[in-house]
């Protein structure tokens, strides 16, 4: 029972820290390397509004998401659309922006233990024996509702289906008069949300860290690539998969293998069936 | 400027054309011309180890040629096989490991662990990345970076070759000198080693390889057998120089697996100038020092090449090389449309 609540737990923190990574790969093709940048910077943006300038909490997260949305687009028009379509490029300079980021935020003081965001609710519940606190049932249940909504959102809405049309086909999106460059921007701006809703609902659970950054942009790239790139389905389920699978190596093995599992996910998924497990098209382009 | 439009055009200087020839080289002028920035460049790394003042800039000129040969590795692959590998620190970490488990269980000597290191090193690089090798692009740079962080990782969770201490009390170098000029001759070989092999036959695969990998398929070749060797050439040149690392720390630990060593050579070879194989190593002389400078500034170095790399892929993506090149054979004039 333990394994089960807390395997779902942790499936739906890596799902979310999957989904921005998914949708901007799978929009733009740009592989964006500063994703965990973009989600440490949210949690200590959402820190200076909250605990230095003193805005309410709620007020706080929505701008600090608006900020991380405009940060996005932001790179996407200055750094990335000058590099798009360079694999090479793209990597290497979304990469180097996540560390300006992260590097930056690291020299401006900001390390140690005691950067914490408050969480949504204190107090806890059983579930089937098992203690789980309020805040960790409120991100399941947001983070199960964010991939309904999105799901909804890119089939149901113009903008949505928009993407969804340039995801599949830029060129014929482009004949249909999508603006490309606008969309993938757009994109880019909501996978930054993406990655500051993350940070905001999973950083609550434990200290602001600059090294999290790191960890949470390979957590997604496993996620993704497990999902197959592109396939945001694909990588929700993905995340249940390696979710669940660390869970039961910590009781099973040992925590030192946790983040074992998710690189050799990768490698594993990557040497086996590089489309990963819901990716279709892909396969005959990038295998020989 | 004001009323009539004017465009810039370059034009070949004379001696250059002349010079294209090898039958034309028929004046000092023209051999010296051909000659001086590869005399400049042989002459100013072995003079290094003489100009640096003190023990510290001695050891740095040693990180220098580590950075160079590794930059090497990876412009090699990247831009004549066409495979991005983003492991540059998995190499360094293989390669160093072996040197140190060479010398501390087997007590082999410094001058023979290196090559071994590198033979051994290449093989179980070639091996591990072998099943790889069909992927392309974004897929086979992002399992490149996987490897070092997974490498450690396991190191870590089964605290072999000294868990997280690493190995220490690695034997050094003979004397500082020996140690300096083995890299930098190293690099040297490494340099005009692999300058002269990319235009050999099969070096020519190479390049087909990385233009049209399907077009060699279906000359008959097997690019799989092609493209490990480019792999094994590599992460050889990579282990071997982890091994000296190895040596010249005494010691051998996972930090050497950190992600430093993968993106320090790629900014080094993004700002001397891709696919030249002398840019890296001019980038690496210009980029370590800078950022041995900085390192009273913490991890603002870091900031701070990390920004000149996105600036120089914005603006200035053919490197330093190609600008030096420019100049260097070509005159640029101001002419009416």
């Amino acid at each position: 029972m333990e394994i089960l609540v807390y395997g779902t737990i942790n499936s739906v923190s890596l799902a979310l820290m999957g989904l921005g990574f998914a949708m901007v790969y799978g929009i733009s093709r740009v592989p964006n390397f500063a994703h965990g940048a973009l989600y440490i910077i949210c949690g200590f943006v959402t820190w200076t509004l909250f605990q230095k300038i003193g805005l309410p909490y709620f007020f706080a997260i929505i701008f600090s998401l608006g900020i991380n949305g405009i940060l996005g687009m932001l790179m996407y028009r200055f750094v990335l659309i000058r590099v798009r379509g360079m694999n090479i490029s793209e990597i290497i300079s979304s990469y180097a922006i996540g560390l300006i980021i992260l590097e930056g935020l690291r020299f401006g003081g900001f390390r140690g233990m005691t950067y914490t965001l408050p969480v949504f609710m204190e107090g806890s519940l059983m579930i089937g024996g098992v203690p789980v606190d309020y805040h960790r049932l409120i991100m399941t249940i947001i983070g199960i509702c964010l991939v309904a909504g999105l799901w909804l959102f890119t089939h149901y809405t113009k903008i949505g289906l928009a993407l969804q049309g340039m995801a599949q086909d830029e060129r014929a999106a482009l004949m249909l008069g999508i603006d490309s460059d606008f969309m993938a921007m757009l994109a880019m701006g909501f996978g930054a949300i993406l990655a500051g809703v993350a940070s905001i609902l999973i950083l609550p659970l434990g200290n602001i860290v600059v090294e999290a950054g790191y960890n949470v942009l390979i957590m997604s790239i496993a996620v993704c690539i497990v999902g197959g790139l592109g396939s945001w389905m694909g990588a929700f389920f993905a995340a249940f998969i390696i979710g669940y699978a660390q869970i039961l190596t910590v009781v099973f093995i040992g925590s030192h293998f946790q983040m074992v599992v998710a690189l050799l996910a990768i490698i594993l998924t990557l040497i086996l069936k590089p489309s990963g497990l819901f990716g279709q098209q892909k396969e005959l382009e990038e295998r020989v | 400027m004001s009323d009539q439009q004017t465009r810039q055009e370059r034009i070949d200087r004379g001696i250059k054309v002349r010079s294209d020839g090898l039958y034309a080289l028929m004046s000092w002028r023209e051999l010296s011309y051909l000659t001086a920035p590869r005399f400049i460049l042989i002459a100013g790394m072995l003079l290094l180890p003489f100009l640096m003042p003190g023990m510290y800039w001695q050891r740095v000129i040693s990180i220098v040629c580590i950075y160079a040969v590794l930059a090497l590795s990876f412009d090699f692959l990247a831009h004549y096989v066409g495979l991005v590998s983003l492991g540059g620190a998995f190499f360094i970490g293989t390669g160093g490991y072996s040197a140190g488990i060479l010398n501390s269980y087997f007590a082999i000597p410094p001058f023979l662990t290196v090559p071994l290191a590198a033979i051994i090193g290449g093989v179980f690089c070639t091996l591990v990345l072998f099943p790889c090798l069909p992927l392309k692009g974004v897929y086979f740079a992002i399992v490149t970076l996987m490897y070092p962080l997974f490498m450690a990782r396991i190191i870590e969770a089964f605290d072999i070759f000294g868990g997280t201490d690493g190995l220490i009390g690695i034997d050094s170098f003979a004397s500082s000198f020996a140690e300096q000029y083995f890299v930098i001759i190293m690099v040297l070989v490494f340099l005009f080693g692999l300058r002269r092999f990319v235009t050999t036959d099969r070096g020519l695969i190479f390049t087909a390889i990385m233009d049209n990998d399907q077009a060699v398929k279906a000359s008959g070749i097997n690019i799989t057998r092609y493209k490990a060797l480019a792999v094994f050439i590599a992460s050889a040149m990579g282990c071997m120089a982890g091994a000296c690392l190895t040596h010249i720390y005494m010691w051998s630990g996972i930090s050497q697996f950190a992600l430093d060593f993968s993106i320090l050579p790629i900014a080094a070879t993004v700002i001397g100038g891709s696919g030249t194989l002398v840019g890296p190593v001019i980038g690496c002389l210009i980029l370590v020092p800078v950022s041995e400078l900085l390192r009273d500034f913490g991890t603002l170095r870091i900031v701070f090449y990390a920004s000149i790399l996105v600036g120089f892929i914005l603006f200035r993506s053919g490197g330093i090389m190609e600008y030096g090149q420019r100049k260097y054979e070509q005159f640029e004039r101001w002419t009416q449309i």
